[in-house]
């Protein structure tokens, strides 16, 4: 495993190149959207396989019934929409039109999260990462940058069943060369380290490598594992963890509840007790402003998350 | 639309219909739960769709070109698990495992459990849209099949189903039929009382839809109304059935009571002392 730390790029950026390069391998693969598709970046696949491309207009719930009814058929539809709208707008819908009959539907979100940005709390999903694994049957994946994304749409267009990806709106860095290897249910650990660990998820996850480089200057070796499924989360990565050093620290860009710290604290519970600490929306909305600014005020930060780990040593 | 229609077909289809109907009384006082009220009422279409229109294998009930039933208002799975039955997708016997543990046949529609079962449905409004995937999946593979769904006059009600009508409309999908099984009732009362949708074969219109107003008991007004739909291009058909719910039962038409409760026993002998003697 290499980890890089040089070009910025967007998630949904890769997405969109990543669908438009797999409609031509697989012409099973027809992309739905809702009104979004300059946004989601769905437009590349738009402009290379019109005919394989639908643009709902602003109809969620319809969108995702009609990827069901696609999938009936064989299709593997990507429905795609900001994560808010991919989610709470339509908990229903994916529940009981794609997950219940375990359908082979792709629900691919990008704008997820606090780093959406100026548009404000109307629209930044934090509680979707814990609804979507609420739900029997569905896979959720939350891909760290540009690298990983394309593979997890890749590995997605290739495996069968419900999934749900969230995606995000600005550029973050690129952490993994090519080489990288995506596998889902399974955790990677992007930096080795034995007095704490840091489990991070998406755009948190280049945060967590730059606490951990941070602390390594104050002394403290800090692991990080980037955990890109949060369900089937990867029990065996963290029970090793929690046995290896002396506590955890979760860093996820969604709110702490049901989210990846409410999973990783469930497999500890379970299985190895062990202190945890939680970094991540804290059970509340946010609020307009750069992404930047709203990951230093919610604590989303390296900052935070050192702090968090020194309380473990 | 008045066609005429072979006298021996529609006397086969109208003794399909009225075992359907029986089954439908008995598999829902067996298990002490269900909805007959919209189911006996849409009998008739699932009877002409079965057993004239569609192209289906019990043998292969997941054969890719098949064609589909979509029965958005998943409530009425007794309508469609008699149906099946009668079809030979599943032992008539089997009806009496409804809504009991371990059976094939959910309270509502499982895509998942029983083969024959085109798409899960019972939270209501969802599936024109799953019909329309469908629909959209068949053009886009160039393939023969058609589309069948079943919408409840109170189910127009939900907002999604006007988002699949306005898709459908969009996308031209002239391989799509739906049925609206307009009895007229929802469980809180009349549906015009309650949240009136009507008219609706105007709104269908303004969606883009080709729209038929029939006489939803009447076979051979059904089998019309869909060789008219298959003969449409560039639109879908909306066939608005009037019917009447807890059709074929007398203490059960037009009945609001009827729509979520089970008859007793001696309620079931009754009814299907009716239905027997309606085919005398």
């Amino acid at each position: 495993m290499s980890v890089k730390k040089m070009e910025m790029k967007a998630t949904r950026d890769a997405y969109g190149e990543v669908l438009a390069e797999l409609g031509a391998e697989n012409k099973d693969i027809v992309v739905l959207d809702a009104d979004l598709a300059k946004s989601t970046k769905t437009v590349d696949f738009a402009k290379k396989f019109p005919d394989r491309f639908f643009d709902v207009g602003i109809a969620e719930a319809n969108m995702i019934g009609m990827a069901a009814g696609l999938a009936t058929a064989g299709k593997i539809p990507f429905a795609s929409t900001f994560a808010l709208f991919g989610t709470l707008r339509v908990g229903d819908q994916i529940r009981n039109s794609i997950c219940y009959p375990n359908l082979n539907v792709k629900i691919a979100v990008t704008h997820s999260g606090l780093t959406l940005g100026e548009d404000g709390a109307s629209h930044q999903a934090v509680e979707d990462v814990a609804l979507m694994r609420a739900i029997p049957n569905m896979t959720v994946i939350v891909p760290a940058d540009a690298v990983e994304t394309k593979k997890v749409i890749r590995t997605a267009a290739e495996t069968y069943g419900p999934m749900y990806i969230r995606m995000g709106r600005p550029k973050v860095p690129v952490l993994f060369d090519d080489s990288y290897q995506f596998q889902i249910g399974k955790g990677v650990q992007i930096k080795d380290g034995s007095d704490v660990t840091i489990i991070a998820m998406g755009v948190m996850a280049h945060i967590a490598l730059e606490a951990a480089e941070d602390l390594a200057k104050e002394g403290i070796s800090a692991r990080v594992i980037n955990m890109s499924t949060i369900k089937p989360i990867d029990q065996e990565i963290i029970i090793r963890a929690a046995q290896e050093t002396r506590g955890i620290v979760t860093a996820e860009e969604a709110n702490i509840y049901g989210g990846l710290g409410g999973a990783v604290a469930e497999v500890l519970a379970e299985n190895y007790p062990a202190p945890l600490r939680r970094v991540g929306v804290m059970d509340t909305f946010g609020e307009s402003g750069t992404p930047d600014a709203l990951l230093q005020k919610y604590g989303l930060t390296k900052e935070n998350i050192m702090e968090k780990a020194k309380t473990l040593l | 639309m008045t066609k005429v229609v072979d006298q021996q077909l529609l006397s086969e289809l109208k003794v399909r219909a009225n075992h359907i109907r029986q089954e439908i009384v008995k598999m829902v006082t067996e298990a002490q739960s269900g909805h007959p009220g919209g189911s006996l009422s849409a009998a008739d279409i699932l009877t002409v769709l079965y057993f004239h229109v569609m192209n289906v294998d019990p043998e292969n009930p997941r054969m890719p070109d098949r064609d589909r039933f979509v029965l958005s208002k998943g409530h009425a799975s007794p309508v469609l698990y008699a149906t099946l039955a009668e079809k030979g997708y599943l032992p008539k016997e089997e009806l009496a495992t409804f809504r009991k543990i371990n059976s094939r046949l959910q309270g509502h529609p499982s895509y998942k459990s029983l083969p024959g079962v085109d798409m899960s449905t019972g939270s209501l409004g969802q599936g024109l849209s799953a019909a329309n995937g469908m629909a959209l999946a068949a053009k886009l593979d160039k393939k023969p099949f058609r589309v069948y769904a079943l919408l409840g006059d109170g189910e127009v009600q939900e907002g999604m189903i006007w988002e699949a009508a306005m898709a459908a409309g969009h996308y031209k999908l002239d391989n799509l039929t739906a049925f609206l099984d307009y009895n007229g009732l929802q469980i809180d009362g009349e549906v015009d009382q309650i949240m009136n949708p009507a008219p609706l074969d105007e709104k269908f219109r303004a969606f883009n839809w080709h729209v038929l107003v029939i006489d939803g008991h009447d076979l051979e007004q059904i089998i019309g109304a869909i060789e008219e739909a298959k003969a449409t291009k560039g639109k879908p058909t909306m066939i608005i059935a009037n019917t009447v719910k807890g059709k074929g039962v007398s203490f059960m038409e037009n009945q609001c009571g009827w729509h979520g409760s089970a008859p007793n026993r001696e309620q079931c002998e009754q009814a299907l002392k009716e239905l027997l003697g309606g085919m005398e």
